[in-house]
């Protein structure tokens, strides 16, 4: 597999870490010359509480947990001994409802679950409804597809690196980030009428096609981000701060992050390139030249490399998806499951009746079960969907990346010092939503 | 600070096999079953029920006593080598005299296959099987979550309870089809239990790794440990 | 924006038999002025409600000029609680705990469909409203309410502020749930509250 390497090259005047690999405070003092010197750090003259422990209690309301988490930390001094993380303050039963509503009913749920990532899921539900009724879609509906998750993927790296720099302290890179997002969020205005929970697929097709001038605003939009990209990565890959509080943090060794089921960018900072639009691809992504960037550390810088990185590619996929966006319709033409242009529902009896039953009723799929993943800004993305003729689902399950990437945290955070649990838990990228649905 | 090396995946395939493609026209039933579902029953005849290809991916409906050594053997045989768990669940279906089927999601990377293994637990028998945490880490949380909403005791995991639901939570278990959507207490009844958990209260003896904490707890949090009060149902 | 003709704010009524004089209606006037222009959010943020409040408080829609920018994670600084997204049951005695810890003047504003009532979540898992819980001032409709929406619940808090009086001796009462139920408001009242409505009525078959 070809590979190209980036090496970040750093000075740092200390490693910041001293002969146990812990971290180290090294008072900075200049020389005559005016150039920093490093000094040996003095020796610990805390007395050893000896086993005193404390219990911290982080969360469910609390600024940088991204949501509604609950960290139960047992430190020893400033070290963190046992973390037991809490979830389910966001539980709003979306698998039970799913039960009780038709499929194109589901999909605003699915915008709602990883709130973030609203077009990408909406695309993934609809791929996994389309596998169980056994459609396959049009060549325009592909690569709107394709342009609708990569859009998401952007939009929520952006909201990860905003939200990720105020957890570690930087503020303006959280404006820049959300600036893009608007940006991208009037696009999918002018698409599909919403900023955020956007509904943008239904089964065999999309709730409506581009409208005119939109591919410009797009192509306007690819022109620049990468600029925004640039700028952020100058304020923060090669920032002191940044790395002395992001190297070596949450260390996962790629054997231990398959093993614990971690999927996406916390996967690939581990070294290990498993991506799902590479490895078990949907939407002809293999058709696709885009690279799936890994890192060798398997810490939160790196996690972050991959993460910028990333957002590159997806304009370069959105480059080459705007290119070959073919004409032709955007739903296919399937009465079982598609509703009829209006004129025809209103003037013929056929379409009338097919209009009638797939409001009503809702289309009914063949008895089966599908389960079809992609690859969500946080991970490997599943929707499970069993049927058993009707035209709801008998058993709606979402699999959840954040859900098993958090799971991890306890492993991840042992040893880490209190202000580390915050980066750590930045660098997961969770969702609430989709980890308590 | 050691680098790992990068691992892709496919690597046992070797260099002739074809590149990944997304699927088309992909037959409802009959389409080409994964080659774990035959060595599945060579190996183990049969604990190995029924091998389904619905929709291009294979099912095996495996026996429930010997679900952990079918799950051990195929993360541990070389000629198989699946080492990622995706996803553990399970399915209850309307017609309540049909059994629950447990659920497991296993994706091979070297080989880059998916698998899906279901045991089904008959209505009447005791709702447990055993638990695969000793080969996965990432099935903690998960079966957890399939306690909490169905109610099925995963034998062998270190730690059962409510994840997602609270741990006094009486109701019941919410994925289960007898259950109603919206539950089965009045509001103000489901408002004033919810309102009743000590949001501090949830320090368990499991958590507590040092017995000194507990002189630290408020009264009637000692008081309620003692009592025995445990989690989950 | 509004269908309902504001109301006029620049008239203040005067009772002589009340205790207000000319003195306390200027004071008022400065309190609520200064209360009003610098409300200090608590983002009680669980759901996409919290992403597009954070959008709000970007730069294109900016909340520093309603002098919100300081956004206090901690209740004991702040005045106003947006609950902005979901409740479900596991998180209520949280926000009730943290309504608690905030000290008076403050207000709540709940933002989006399911703080206000539930949402499209009409299931056993989660808060039909969180005026069940806690009392609310001001709701703001959406899913999730657009960064203007959000303003504009805003604003009307502030004219809410701004209407004030000190004379009121009942206005910053701090609620009193009842000790054994933590109920503030009767269960009837609640059951009533959290009736489905709606297309959520018709919506609760499995099967067709």
């Amino acid at each position: 597999m070809a590979t190209t390497t980036r090496t970040i090259e750093v000075e740092l005047s200390t490693s910041g870490l001293d002969a146990a690999g812990r971290p180290q405070r090294v008072p900075i003092v200049t020389n005559d010359g005016g150039t920093a010197v490093a000094l040996e750090a003095p020796p610990m003259l805390e007395p050893d509480l000896d086993g005193e422990h404390m219990l911290i209690n982080i969360g469910p309301q609390h600024p940088a947990t991204h949501g509604v988490l609950r960290l139960v930390l047992e430190l020893d001094g400033e070290t963190v001994v046992r973390c037991i993380p809490h979830v389910g303050y966001l539980h709003c039963g979306f698998e039970k409802i799913g039960e009780y509503r038709q499929y194109n009913q589901i999909i605003p749920w699915t915008d709602r679950e990883d709130y973030l990532n609203s077009p990408g899921n909406n695309v993934a539900f609809a791929l996994g409804a389309e596998r169980l009724f056994g459609i396959d879609i049009t060549e325009r509906c592909t690569v709107l597809r394709v342009i609708a998750c990569e859009l998401s993927r952007m939009m929520s790296h952006f909201v990860w690196l905003g939200t990720t720099c105020i957890d570690i302290g930087a503020f303006t890179p959280f404006l820049w980030s959300f600036q893009q997002r608007e940006s991208i969020y009037t696009m999918l205005e002018q698409w599909c009428g919403a900023r955020l929970t956007t509904t943008l697929t239904r089964v065999g097709g999309m709730a409506a096609d581009i409208p005119d001038g939109w591919t410009a605003r797009l192509e306007q939009f690819i022109e620049h981000v990468p600029k925004v990209i640039d700028e952020i990565e100058s304020m923060l890959t090669r920032n002191a701060i940044w790395i002395g509080r992001t190297i070596g943090l949450g260390v996962m060794s790629p054997e231990e992050a398959v093993n614990y089921g971690l999927s996406g960018p916390m996967v690939r900072a581990s070294g290990v390139s498993y991506d799902v639009r590479k490895d078990f691809p949907y939407l002809d992504y293999e058709t696709y030249d885009f690279d799936v960037p890994v890192g060798v550390n398997g810490d939160v810088y790196d996690r972050y490399l991959v993460r910028v990185e990333e957002l590159r590619q997806s304009t370069r996929i959105l480059r080459q998806a705007l290119d070959r966006l073919p004409g032709g319709p955007v739903n296919i033409d399937d009465p079982r499951v598609i509703l009829p242009p209006k004129h025809k529902a209103m003037s013929e009896m056929e379409s009338m009746i097919h209009h009638f039953k797939n409001v009503m009723e809702g289309p009914r799929p063949p008895v089966g079960e599908a389960y079809v993943a992609v690859e969500s800004p946080k991970g490997e993305k599943g929707y499970y969907m069993v049927s058993d003729g009707t035209s709801k689902p008998v058993r709606w399950r979402i699999r959840p990346p954040s859900f098993v990437n958090l799971s991890a945290i306890p492993r991840m955070v042992e040893g880490h010092l209190l202000s580390d649990v915050i980066a750590i838990n930045a660098s997961i990228d969770i969702v609430m939503g989709e980890i308590d649905r | 600070m050691e680098s790992f090396t990068i691992v892709a995946v496919g690597q046992a395939l070797g260099k002739s096999a074809p590149a990944p493609a997304t699927p088309k026209k992909i037959p409802n039933r009959g389409g080409e079953a994964n080659p774990s579902a035959a060595a599945l029953k060579a190996q183990f005849g049969d604990a190995i029920h029924r091998v389904d290809v619905v929709w291009g991916e294979t099912t095996v409906y495996i026996d429930p006593t010997r679900a952990k050594q079918i799950v051990q053997w195929l993360h541990d045989d070389p000629s198989q080598q699946y080492d990622y768990l995706s996803d553990i669940t399970a399915v209850e279906y309307r017609d309540l005299e049909q059994p629950i089927e447990v659920v497991w999601h296993l994706r091979s990377l070297p080989y880059r296959r998916f698998l899906r293994l279901k045991a089904l637990i008959q209505k009447g028998q005791p709702l447990q099987i055993q638990s695969v945490h000793s080969i996965y880490k990432s099935a903690d949380w998960m079966e957890r979550e399939c306690y909490d909403m169905f109610g099925i005791s995963f034998i062998g995991h270190p730690d059962l309870r409510r994840i997602l639901m609270w741990e006094q939570y009486r109701e019941g278990y919410p994925l289960r089809k007898d259950f109603p959507l919206r539950g089965r207490f009045s509001r103000s009844e489901q408002l004033r239990q919810a309102l009743s958990q000590n949001p501090e209260a949830k320090y368990s003896m499991e958590e507590l790794s040092i017995a000194e904490a507990f002189e630290e707890l408020p009264k009637d949090m000692q008081q309620r440990l003692r009592a025995g009060e445990k989690t989950g149902e | 924006m509004g269908l309902v003709a504001r109301p006029d704010t620049s008239l203040v009524e005067y009772d002589p038999q009340s205790q207000e004089g000319w003195v306390t209606t200027r004071l008022d006037f400065l309190v609520n002025w200064s209360r009003a222009n610098s409300l200090w959010p608590m983002p009680f943020g669980t759901a996409c409600c919290a992403i597009e409040f954070m959008a709000s408080a970007a730069s294109k829609f900016d909340l520093a000029r309603f002098g919100m920018e300081r956004m206090s994670f901690s209740p004991r600084q702040a005045d106003v609680l947006i609950c902005a997204g979901r409740v479900p049951f596991k998180l209520a005695p949280i926000i009730r705990r943290i309504w608690q810890q905030m000290p008076q003047p403050k207000w709540c504003i709940s933002m989006g469909a399911c703080a206000s009532s539930g949402g499209m979540f009409d299931n056993y898992a989660v808060v039909q409203g969180i005026d069940t819980i806690i009392p609310v001032d001001v709701y703001v409709p959406g899913c999730p309410p657009r960064p203007e929406g959000l303003m504009y619940g805003i604003m009307m808090l502030q004219e809410k502020v701004m209407n004030e009086r000190s004379a009121d001796k009942t206005l910053r009462d701090e609620m009193e749930p009842d000790p054994r139920s933590q109920l503030y408001i009767p269960p009837p009242m609640i059951d009533e509250l959290s009736e489905p409505f709606g297309n959520s009525v018709h919506q609760t078959r499995s099967a067709p």
